[in-house]
């Protein structure tokens, strides 16, 4: 019995932080605190998922996640599998249902989805038997990213509720930025969205989000400023005319810092833009959990596992 | 000197910023106005200017010159554009972006800022591209253009024809609180057309342009704004629709201001006569129709401001067949002198055009000139709004002479321009 997962999530499949409660979201983030110690053992394997087939189903390219879920499934004693699908292959709607059925039939009990396009891992949850966890469709949810923020944050503050999060640059695209809007607004944080209004989605402040185009006043005073990823090629007069013009405005640099509290937190989900989004002193400064929310990525995704393991078949 | 104190006296004095008419004067000191109104009347430490009952108003501000530096010094340069302004009574000069290299980046405008300020006499403010190389694809550096000097973006006498871009751009200039100017025409129907399309391009075989290609692109900027929000500002507008989609803009409550040349408020297709390259502008001259409901346009306030588009070309450009010849004339020196044809002929109070040439403009491009008051900058201009005269082009600063004004006789001259409180014109008088 020291391994058997408890039943404290009620749901087969994380599909997005969307539809989880607080307490679900707590009870998670308890789990991975757990794991956390797990992972710093020298002996870090569990049996939790002995005998169970996992398989990372990638439509997109990311070393860092995937990674991140081998080890995870690994640590748990899964014995996972690596399918990376390249996008040109796939046609969207038939083709992910073709390979989803395929799979299905190969009898994995997890399978870990990402998907170029919005919605395509809830399409495919409802074509296999097994549970699926989202890791990141198009720029809709990357539940285990907020989860994994969450965690550090927790770790480093002590709690959520309360403080103001600062979530900055490219909020449009991002799947980042909206997992953890809802996250943290659940678990009783002020978000803050700061980008550029090409950046913003249309009528996001009517979501109950506060908004600001300057970094200055989007800073001012918080707890935790998180930075997101800007694409290149959104980038050179699309979405903002240029690196420079953008780090000018938009950049991370001790400058801007220094209007959030004295003692907040530097968040960045990787792999990051140096001099485009933030400069590499931030980056690599004292206030800097970049590289503390990678270790954190290991546990929530052991938690997340091992909470969707309870309500598989037994054996 | 008398420290810089300077008095205009015995002058009629025009501040539309505040609906002040009345005789009086004005002390000057440092570059600023120190005092206004009747009771201003002598100082015996200032050196005194005599205005002669003539008008003393704030200096006008030309939201549309083209100036040839850098890349064409021979068409016009800052210090002869400077000399041009300030004999017309145009105190700031707001810069188009068309040059080559064009004001697409922060130290080709910090290069204009310093330039105009060693060689003009009169205030420029460059206008910056507002998308890269003004080719319509890709927004330009608002933010640190704006930080090196650009006072507004524009991608001069083109159009950005990419919706998406100009969706993109309103919202971005937003951000920066920038204002957007266009060229509302739309290039596909321009297509080879070279005058106002109607009876009289049929009757000179020459193709025309529809307004349509004008309020086409007009009316989807409104939209654009209402979507973006974004500070919009039409240069030029040109016929009776256009007044009537920025008139509904403004009952919306949208953010959108426009301008009008002083070409089209004073002359009208048919001024093109036999075939005159020098009236060959973009946007074309149109009916006659057309130039009436500009001026009232222009009386009810639809239209903002009245713009020199001043654009000179050289000889080479211009003594070519009618379709082949350049776009644009030169206008610093003549705006005033033409636009009093609208007072003159009872069409307009004095009051309401210096607005439209110096209170709205100074408004838009929120500087602190445009008015007659204690605080604000000495640009300044005395004129005789009476005084006839026959323009010879010959006579004009402007290093190129395509005026459409040649040998007309107008009415209005420019005695004494004053620019940050020094003294940069005075007509010689006999």
């Amino acid at each position: 019995m020291t391994d058997a997962p408890r039943s404290v999530f009620p749901h087969r499949h994380l599909l997005g932080i969307e539809g989880l409660s607080p307490l679900d979201i707590q009870a998670l983030l308890d789990l991975a605190d757990e794991q956390v110690e797990v992972s710093r053992q020298i002996e870090k394997s569990k049996s939790t998922l002995r005998g169970r087939t996992q398989i990372n189903l990638f439509f997109e390219a990311s070393t860092r996640t995937q990674s991140s879920f081998e080890i995870a499934g690994k640590r748990l004693g899964a014995d996972v599998m690596n399918m990376q699908v390249a996008s040109s292959s796939v046609k969207k709607g038939e083709t992910l249902i073709d390979t989803a059925v395929t799979l299905n039939a190969m009898r994995p009990d997890i399978i870990v989805v990402r998907h170029h396009a919005a919605g395509a891992v809830h399409l495919l949850a409802q074509k296999v038997d097994c549970a699926v966890v989202n890791a990141g469709d198009g720029a809709h949810e990357h539940p285990t990213q907020a989860l994994l923020d969450a965690l550090t944050i927790r770790r480093n503050k002590g709690r959520i509720e309360g403080l103001t999060v600062a979530i900055c640059g490219d909020i449009l695209h991002s799947r980042v930025a909206r997992s953890n809007m809802i996250l943290l607004a659940a678990m009783g944080a002020r978000v803050r969205l700061v980008a550029p209004s090409t950046l913003l989605p249309p009528g996001i402040a009517r979501l109950g989000f506060e908004t600001f185009t300057s970094m200055e006043k989007g800073l001012k005073d918080a707890d935790i400023v998180m930075m997101l990823r800007l694409q290149r090629e959104r980038m050179n007069g699309s979405f903002v005319p240029s690196v420079k013009e953008y780090f000018r405005f938009y950049g991370l640099d001790q400058e801007k810092l220094a209007f959030a509290k004295p003692d907040a937190l530097v968040m960045h989900p990787g792999p990051m833009n140096r001099g485009v989004e933030i400069s590499s002193d931030v980056a690599d400064g004292a206030q800097s959990l970049i590289r503390e929310q990678v270790e954190m990525g290991v546990a929530v995704r052991m938690a997340v596992l091992e909470a969707l393991a309870s309500h598989l078949p037994n054996r | 000197m008398s420290n810089g104190l300077i008095l205009f006296k015995n002058a009629r004095l025009i501040d539309p910023a505040s609906d002040r008419e009345e005789r009086g004067g004005v002390l000057v000191r440092d570059g600023l106005i120190q005092a206004v109104g009747p009771q201003v009347t002598e100082a015996s430490d200032a050196q005194a200017i005599d205005c002669g009952g003539q008008v003393l108003a704030p200096g006008l501000i030309d939201m549309r010159a083209f100036i040839g530096e850098p890349g064409g010094p021979y068409r016009e340069t800052l210090k002869s554009a400077g000399e041009a302004a300030a004999a017309g009574g145009v105190t700031t000069v707001v810069s188009m972006p068309d040059t080559s290299p064009a004001l697409d980046d922060p130290a080709v405008i910090d290069f204009i800022v310093r330039r105009a300020r060693d060689t003009s006499i009169v205030n420029v403010r460059p206008a910056a591209a507002l998308t890269k190389g003004l080719e319509g694809r890709e927004m330009a550096e608002i933010g640190r253009l704006r930080e090196a000097g650009a006072i507004a973006f524009t991608d001069g006498a083109r159009s950005v024809t990419n919706a998406q871009v100009m969706r993109r751009a309103l919202t971005y200039a937003g951000d920066f609180d920038a204002l957007i100017i266009h060229h509302v025409e739309d290039p596909d129907l321009v297509g080879q057309g070279v005058m106002n399309e109607g009876e009289f391009a049929s009757r000179l075989g020459l193709p025309g342009i529809p307004r349509e290609a004008e309020t086409v692109m007009l009316e989807r900027d409104v939209r654009l704004v209402r979507l973006t929000g974004g500070r919009y500002h039409a240069a030029m507008i040109s016929c009776a629709d256009s007044a009537g989609i920025v008139r509904n803009a403004k009952d919306r409550g949208l953010p959108v201001t426009c301008g009008v040349s002083i070409n089209h408020l004073a002359l009208n297709e048919n001024d093109i006569g036999d075939y005159r390259t020098f009236l060959k502008l973009s946007p074309p001259l149109r009916h006659e129709d057309d130039r009436q409901a500009m001026i009232e346009a222009l009386a009810d306030g639809t239209i903002d401001v009245i713009v020199s588009d001043h654009n000179p070309q050289d000889v080479e450009n211009k003594r070519l067949p009618f379709a082949e010849a350049a776009d644009g004339a030169v206008g610093l020196e003549t705006l005033l002198s033409a636009a009093l044809r609208l007072v003159h002929s009872g069409r307009l109070s004095l009051p309401r055009l210096l607005r439209a040439m110096s209170t709205r403009p100074a408004e838009i491009l929120g500087l602190p000139a445009g008015r007659l008051a204690v605080g604000a900058p000495a640009d300044l201009i005395v004129f005789d709004p009476d005084a006839p005269y026959v323009l010879d082009k010959r006579q004009l600063r402007s290093l190129s002479k395509n005026t459409p004004f040649d040998e007309a006789r107008l009415e209005g001259q420019v005695s004494t321009t004053m620019v940050a409180g020094r003294v940069v014109f005075q007509r010689d008088t006999m």
